[in-house]
């Protein structure tokens, strides 16, 4: 029981009850949580690619159901004031643009709020959104988002 | 042979001004370069503007000091508080000894109304500095018990920020980290009515549309349709598209009586101010021609408080340097003023944008030091300056944070260095 309780405690409260609610099953699944390795094969992972405003590009994956802020923040990816206010739909700099096609597939409509943070964005597009408003999911897998120039571009 | 070599490498670079400008910037210098960083800080705790401008009922927006938490606990980074620049050490001082100064102690005045009246207009800027706890703004006193009628004049975010403050419900405000003397202000405040008064339309406020949408959540808002008439939406770019409707649709809207409102005006600029049992303003009323304000007329209005809240305004720090008095900036090509000095921030862009601006400059201007600093020339000593006062460091900070956490906001110097005596 010990062993589980540490367990849980590794899995970020938010991307908990980001899961539970959003496909209507826990990340723990069904399965038993008593080694570590059987937790992190349940959890499904999707590739994702950012690209710096400067064109270079970080493949990275991520869990289903997180953010891709969780994303940058988990893989500890270098996108310098990317997040500053922690997903809590206060500030722009984790503007992400989307291919058209991704953009279409992403769960979580935009809300009103998120589009009042957008609009104080740098190169805000018609496929922009915050990257702590899309979570994972498998029709994700592959998405290659921009960090548009502004919040990011190699400068040095 | 070395590790001297390794020393002699360090650049040193000082940082006036401990707000979201210099701390990106020092952020993007220590993480980009060999390079030690000094803060400079005329308080002896960081932030400026985070700490003391930010609402506080806006905490989410005060998320970015845990990056910033990160910049000052840097093994590279020395935060030195609580010493003024211009007093306690000059530029000359700082120029010999850094390799490069960055000028980011923000704008710390505000714009004035300059009409006859102004001694009877109360200073946004020092509103929102008294109910942050500011220290030398927290022994302001604000009659709010006899107002129930305030004017704002000015259509930025810091006039959202005052009409907001002013009519929150008290239990909302209480659960924040509101200083302790404006809690007990506003709990005995008797505002109803807030009008939020501009020059020009509704087309050229200046706030942000979240920080519209949140006030016409918290308070019953009143707009009048006529304002927005002739108005085509669709001509606009997104941005302004959303802020404008936003503004129509609510207008559409009719408000049963409602014990507080607070309304937008647009048209208007204030010429006179007068006093008897309550102050009467008298506005110009204004049309737009060729985006020009032309005054086409007068209007006298009652009320019991007047805010200014037309922009902040940078002070001259270093008469020896240039200044753009229109622009309220030091004059710059990409950041670099002269040679080794350097500005970033609202000094250098003009007190306007958000942290994203600041940001975003900010990274920029460090970007420029570190390029200029590239040359293997021999590198400046860095200060260790001694001063008969206390110079805070980082430590001290996370002291007076801690007190703070059971006390609540310090709003004096003499506490916060009493605190980490």
């Amino acid at each position: 029981m010990q062993r589980v309780t540490s367990l849980l405690s590794l899995i970020p409260k938010r991307a908990l009850i980001r899961n539970t609610n959003f496909s209507g099953r826990t990340l723990i699944g069904t399965r038993s949580l008593h080694t570590a390795p059987v937790v992190k094969a349940d959890v499904e992972m999707v590739k994702v690619t950012f690209v710096r405003g400067d064109g270079s590009k970080v493949e990275t994956k991520g869990k289903i159901g997180d953010s891709l802020l969780d994303v940058v923040v988990n893989n500890d990816i270098d996108l310098d004031g990317f997040g500053a206010c922690e997903g809590t739909l206060a500030c722009s700099t984790c503007h992400l643009v989307f291919k058209k096609e991704d953009f279409d597939n992403i769960e979580e409509k935009l809300t009103d709020e998120e589009l009042d943070m957008l609009d104080l964005a740098y190169g805000l597009c018609d496929t922009s959104r915050l990257g702590c408003q899309v979570c994972l999911t498998k029709k994700l897998d592959g998405v290659e988002v921009v960090v548009p120039a502004g919040i990011n571009d190699a400068r040095i | 042979m070395l590790a001297i070599k390794i020393i002699q490498r360090c650049k040193h670079v000082c940082v006036i001004g401990s707000g979201p400008g210099g701390l990106y910037a020092a952020q993007h210098l220590i993480k980009h370069g060999s390079m030690k960083v000094d803060v400079y800080e005329r308080l002896p705790v960081p932030f400026g503007l985070v700490r003391y401008g930010v609402a506080p009922d806006h905490p989410e927006v005060k998320n970015v000091v845990n990056s910033f938490n990160k910049v000052l606990s840097h093994p590279n980074v020395r935060f030195r508080g609580n010493v003024t620049i211009g007093e306690d050490v000059n530029l000359n001082q700082l120029m010999e000894a850094y390799d490069a100064v960055l000028l980011s102690y923000g704008s710390s005045e505000d714009r004035k109304l300059n009409i006859p009246g102004e001694e009877f207009v109360t200073s946004a800027r020092q509103f929102v500095g008294w109910y942050n706890g500011l220290p030398e703004n927290s022994n302001l006193q604000f009659d709010l018990s006899n107002s129930e009628t305030a004017f704002i004049v000015g259509q930025g975010n810091v006039a959202l920020d005052v009409a907001r403050i002013l009519l929150s419900p008290i239990d909302k405000l209480a659960k924040t980290d509101i200083a302790s003397h404006a809690l007990e202000t506003l709990s005995k405040s008797r505002i109803k009515r807030v009008s939020v008064i501009g020059r020009r339309g509704p087309l050229q406020v200046s706030f942000t549309i979240k920080e519209l949408r949140e006030l016409i959540g918290i308070c019953p808002t009143q707009f009048r349709e006529d304002d927005f008439y002739g108005i085509n939406v669709d001509e606009l770019p997104r941005p302004k598209k959303r802020l404008v409707e936003l503004m129509i649709n609510t207008s559409k809207i009719p408000l049963a009586i409602h014990d507080k409102y607070w309304t937008l005006e647009f048209l208007r600029s204030p010429l006179q101010i007068t006093k008897d049992n309550n102050l009467k303003v008298k506005f110009a009323l204004n049309q737009l021609q060729n985006e020009k304000v032309v005054p086409v007329g007068e209007e006298i209005r009652n009320c019991d408080i007047v805010f200014r809240s037309v922009g902040y305004q940078g002070k001259i720090l270093f008469p020896e340097l240039p200044w753009d008095e229109r622009s309220s900036i030091i004059p710059n090509v990409e950041g670099k003023v002269s040679e080794g000095i350097y500005v970033t921030g609202w000094l250098k862009t003009g007190p306007r944008g958000v942290i994203l601006n600041t940001m975003s400059d900010a990274f920029a201007v460090a970007g420029q030091i570190l390029k200029d600093l590239e040359s293997p020339s021999s590198s400046k000593p860095g200060l260790d300056l001694n001063l008969k006062k206390r110079i805070t460091s980082y430590e001290d900070y996370m002291k007076i944070i801690e007190y703070e956490k059971s006390n609540g906001k310090v709003t004096s110097v003499q506490k916060m260095l009493e605190i980490i005596q």
